[in-house]
């Protein structure tokens, strides 16, 4: 990797600068003057500081500097539009532009920024726009801008969808861009690319910055920061922060026994009391909203002192979320019990201790979360692992390893959705008309888009215009229309009005209010109604609540709960306190393994000399293992068969995260049936995936009648993935996203509620029609896109399958080997992910018979 | 003539075929009812700006030409919101057209008012509000009536087993009334559950069919989930 030095002297500050450094005991870092000499040589930088490096001042300085020492700006009365002979040119307008993931952050900062500009009497405007500023302000925004404007992603795109886009932003100088490594990972970062091709178009004296965490590929963010061309890549200059101690963390010592399986952490619990008693604030984090509403359960039954600990996730009522956001800041807490809903945000300086409850998932994801303990450079944070299972100690010890390698494992940077695309195209249209050829090469202009196709774009047009159908019947109904002069418009003002009230790229979950309610009577069936009114509690997944029936009882909001019923688009629960939830609660991590730690747990695993850092529990394990069965190798796949029950099982360990091994297993279940050995359902966990069923897979190797080299040949991913792929539930829900993002099918809409209901369609429905009438349609292939990546891991599941390509190691077993143990542990409490949902009929249906026959 | 395994759903004494796309046939009558195929849907969404494929009519009309293959009926009934608005066959394309005009040859052909369109169109076949046929009621809105066959409601049906839901499309047939499903290619449905169901069907007694792939899977509606 090169860094590219600034081949600029350190610059000088001006005074007034000068003195309020000095006036508060500190001196400007190096890489805050790095910065500004790279800003004041016109030049874009990527800013990589930890936590607590003084980042956000480093990204605002050069605009505060330049701000000081235009005396033009120093009288409101000056921004008017000044005849330069030939032409007008506006002196001041908006000429910041800070763009963060949170809406909290952008306020936070605000403010933070008011005090060296208070401090220093700098005649600067700062103001923030979020979807919480009010109407009028924003109104006056437009016609008045401020010097520096902080806000979101979605607000840019809304900016920038309007006519007076241009005069809003000609003035623009700069763009900072926070969090810039965590916007970079989702479609948030595509729409943000496409703003962004389109602002530097608009200013083409803009400069950007990018502040980050530290990231495996810093050119790849250097590149999303400036324009790209089609010859070579262009890049951001590349600032990193030195210094800055290295985090101390270590893994939770208990006496209790390790469990096998189960993510629950039950076992760690006391301990983490004793850590939150013992220090000022501690941040405890975990992996799933179900975990931390069983966590933070769990550490109030031992709260003998009373500690105030709190909890925090993203289903959680808003006011809640805020007014534990807001004792935080106050230091009114000893403790948050929190998901990534805590991952980025304000900060807070008095947390001493993060916790981290389960699987790490990845070495810079552990960095980025324990830095936000301590938030000064020159002082260690101080992290805690808590393994909840022994896979997670071996994941544990991994990624402790990886943090002092300070290695990185950030994902890639992301090829340029098209569902995005064509959100975008149609704010460009609402903006102003456009040309197809100019929009194509501005757009390609963005990173994520650079190897675009001018297919694919053409296509993403034609998508906006009417639908993209290749039964041309729409023309009539179309939204943009090419007109006589070769530019595309919007038909109707209409369009834009709804544009505007669906913009942005994150897709919430159809969620359904949860209120508590007294008991019902009855437990079954059509019992009496039940009683209305109640409080208000947060909410869930409308999928989570498909799978209960009245009666099941679930955690939420750190109570015992049980579902009574749905109303509406509310779910009735009662307080069932003193039983056991029965309703399996971890709903899987949304981040799988990555692949660097998976591969250093591979490696750890196969080396015997290594294990001596593990705890006795987990050494004696794998001893067993080597002496039962095989330990694997570092590049191998092992795969054990045995029978247990009236069973057999196929359990192989290829380490590449769950959501791989689902679609792996969907994949070998079908196989199998071929084979005829009859499987009748899998589990997969971050590790491991088990297959049974009714056929022996060793009687059929030893036969000749089985080959696992065909088994798990790479040829799966072709007919049969696509196959699957058509009637896969987690397809359906990837096209569900796509279409939303798209605008196949709206969010929002003008008007009353009954409009809203008539509009509704399943996108199922949409999806089943779509793929028999035109498989190859642009939302099917932007659907598809996302399933080879995050979805389905299908490209994770790729590179495994050639990497094991010959080194599959069987080993026929007469019992379950003990590397086996914590797989079918999960059985019976993780939903088993077949989607064979004919078979189950016909067993509820079965079931059902027997019972009324035998009675 | 019928084969494979056959699956029979009996409303006020009268025998009917039950078809697992989600249609009945009555041998003694040779006549197929089908319930709310709301046609031209996505060409109604996109009136309104929101582009859905334009495919729907002619898959449903694809379902419905291999169930007429199948049965070879005399005389066809569709249970009424057969378009999904009133001006939707006038938007059919020239190709469903004659798809439908091909599947209308030869048989009697009778369209039941619904609420998507109460008024007769402009295409071939008899319009009637409702029809009485050997003491059975043929109409869109279910009454509970006995002897009623009736859409409108759209039923569907979950069913747990082994923590995994299954949702389906289903007949909702007490001993004297059924609620056929929806047929449409974009045609949502209700939970047997509702308030609406309750309202047919005086006691909770009934059974769900629901439409499987080859089968019909029948389970009381106390069995399934709200």
């Amino acid at each position: 990797m090169s860094v590219r030095r600034v081949g600029v002297s350190i610059p000088e500050l001006p005074d007034v600068f000068a003195r309020w450094f000095a006036s508060r005991g500190w001196a400007p870092r190096a890489h805050q003057l790095e910065l500004l000499a790279a800003a004041q040589a016109g030049r874009s930088a990527l800013l990589i500081a930890p936590t607590g490096g003084g980042k956000t001042l480093a990204g605002f300085l050069p605009t505060l500097v330049e701000l000081s020492a235009s005396v033009d700006r120093s009288s409101s009365t000056n921004r008017k539009l000044v005849s330069t002979g030939r032409g007008v040119r506006r002196s001041g307008g908006l000429h910041t532009l800070y763009i963060s993931p949170l809406k909290a952050l952008a306020v936070d900062i605000a403010r933070n920024l008011e005090t060296p500009v208070a401090d220093m009497k700098l005649p600067i405007r700062i103001e923030t726009r979020t979807g919480d500023t009010p109407g009028s302000k924003r109104q006056r925004q437009r016609r008045d801008p401020p010097d520096i404007l902080l806000t979101t992603p979605e607000q840019v795109a809304l900016l920038l969808a309007s006519a007076d886009a241009p005069y809003l932003f000609g003035s623009l100088r700069r763009i900072v861009l926070d969090e810039l490594h965590s916007l970079v990972l989702s479609k948030r970062g595509d729409l943000l690319s496409l703003g962004l091709a389109r602002l530097f178009r608009l200013a083409p004296q803009l400069t950007s910055i990018g502040l980050s965490a530290t990231v495996a590929h810093p050119a790849e963010l250097c590149r999303y920061l400036v324009p790209q061309s089609a010859d070579g890549v262009a890049q951001a200059d590349q600032i990193v922060a030195h210094g800055g101690a290295a985090p101390e963390i270590g893994m939770l010592e208990t006496d209790a026994r390790l469990p096998w399986a189960g993510h629950s952490a039950r076992h760690g619990l006391q301990r983490i009391y004793d850590l939150i008693r013992r220090n000022t604030t501690t941040l405890v984090f975990v992996n799933t909203r179900m975990q931390a509403e069983l966590v933070f359960q769990e550490l109030w039954r031992i709260n003998d002192d009373g500690l105030a600990i709190a909890l925090h996730h993203g289903s959680l009522d808003v006011a809640q979320r805020r007014k534990v956001e807001g004792a935080m800041a106050q230091g009114r807490l000893r403790a948050v019990v929190c998901t990534s809903s805590l991952d980025l945000g304000v900060d807070w300086g008095d947390i001493d201790l993060v916790i981290n409850v389960g699987a790490p998932k990845g070495s810079s994801r552990l960095l980025q979360r324990i830095g936000r303990a301590n938030h000064r450079m020159d002082e260690a944070s101080r992290g805690v692992l808590v393994p909840a299972n022994r896979f997670e100690v071996l994941e544990c010890t991994a990624a402790i390893e990886a943090v002092a390698a300070n290695a990185q494992d950030t994902p890639p940077l992301r090829t340029g959705a098209l569902d995005v695309l064509a959100q975008h195209i149609l704010g460009c249209a609402c903006g102003e008309p456009f040309r197809a050829e100019d929009l194509y090469v501005e757009v390609r202009q963005a990173a994520p888009y650079r190897m675009l196709t001018r297919k694919d774009f053409d296509d993403a047009v034609d998508f906006v215009a009417t639908g993209g159908y290749a039964l041309k019947s729409y023309e009539r109904f179309a939204k943009i229309r090419l007109s006589q002069d070769g530019l595309w418009r919007i038909t109707h003002p209409r369009v834009a009005q709804r544009y505007r009230m669906n913009v942005g790229t994150i897709v919430e979950a159809d969620m359904l209010k949860v209120r508590l309610v007294r008991a019902r009577e009855s437990r079954h069936g059509y019992s009496g109604p039940i009683a209305r009114g109640g409080k208000l509690l947060g909410q869930v997944e409308e999928y989570f609540v498909e799978s209960l029936a009245p009666g099941d009882t679930f955690v939420f909001s750190g109570e015992i709960l049980r579902y009574e019923g749905l109303v509406g688009d509310e779910i009735y629960v009662s307080r069932a306190s003193g039983q056991d939830p029965k309703i399996p609660s971890y709903e899987g991590g949304k981040f799988p393994l990555s692949t660097y730690l998976a591969e250093r747990v591979r490696q750890l695993l196969a080396e015997p000399a290594h294990w001596r850092v593990l705890p006795d529990e987990v050494r004696e394990w794998l001893d067993i293992q080597q002496w039962r069965s095989i330990v694997p190798g570092a590049r191998d796949l092992l795969v054990e068969t045995f029978p247990r029950a009236d069973k057999n099982y196929l359990v192989c360990y290829p380490f590449e995260g769950r959501l791989a091994h689902q679609t792996l297993g969907m994949l070998l279940t079908r196989r199998l049936e071929r084979a005829r050995l009859r499987p009748l359902g899998f589990v997969a966990n971050e590790y491991a995936l088990a297959v049974w069923g009714l056929g022996d897979p060793a009687l059929a190797i030893r036969q000749g009648e089985l080959s696992l080299d065909a088994l798990f040949d790479e040829d799966m991913l072709g007919d049969e993935l696509e196959a699957w792929l058509d009637e896969s539930a987690l397809m359906k829900r990837t096209f569900h996203n796509c279409a939303i993002i798209a605008g196949l099918i709206e969010r929002r809409f003008p008007g009353e509620e009954k409009s809203r209901r008539q509009m509704t369609i399943s996108t199922d429905l949409v999806y089943d029609v779509l793929r028999r009438h035109q498989a190859d349609h642009v939302l099917l292939r932007a659907a598809r896109q996302d399933a080879a990546t995050e979805a389905l891991d299908i490209r994770r599941l790729g590179t495994m399958l050639s990497r094991i390509r010959g080194r599959i190691v069987h080993k026929p077993l007469d019992r379950v080997s003990p590397l086996a143990v914590p797989a079918l542990l999960e059985i019976g409490t993780e939903r088993v992910a077949g989607e064979a949902s004919e078979v189950l009929l016909a067993e509820a249906e079965a079931r059902l018979v027997r019972e009324a026959m035998q009675r | 003539m019928i084969e494979g395994i056959v699956h029979t759903i009996t409303i006020h004494n009268v025998i009917f075929i039950a078809d697992p796309v989600g249609a009945l046939y009555w041998p003694e009558q040779q006549m197929l009812v089908v319930a709310d195929l709301h046609l031209e849907k996505g060409s109604s969404f996109a009136r309104r700006g929101l582009l859905l494929p334009p495919y729907d009519s002619g898959t449903t009309l694809h379902n419905l030409s291999k169930l007429i293959t199948r049965y070879a009926p005399q005389r066809v009934i569709a249970l009424g919101d057969s378009f999904h608005d009133r001006s939707g066959s006038a938007r059919m394309t020239a190709r469903d057209c004659e798809t439908l005009a091909a599947l209308q040859r030869g048989r009697d052909w009778i369209w039941i008012a619904g609420n998507h369109d109460p008024e007769p169109l402009a295409i071939d076949g008899t319009f009637v509000r409702e029809l009485a046929v050997d003491g059975l009621v043929f109409r869109h809105e279910p009454t509970g009536e006995a002897g009623e066959i009736a859409g409108h409601l759209h039923p569907r049906a979950r069913v747990r087993w082994r923590g995994h839901v299954v949702v389906r499309r289903c007949f909702a047939a007490g001993p004297d009334c059924v609620v056929m499903p929806a047929f449409g290619a974009y045609t949502g449905g209700l939970n047997i559950l509702d308030r609406a169901f309750a309202r047919v069907f005086a006691t909770p007694g009934f059974t769900a069919h629901l439409l499987g792939s080859g089968r019909l899977y029948a389970f009381p509606a106390a069995h399934c989930l709200g």
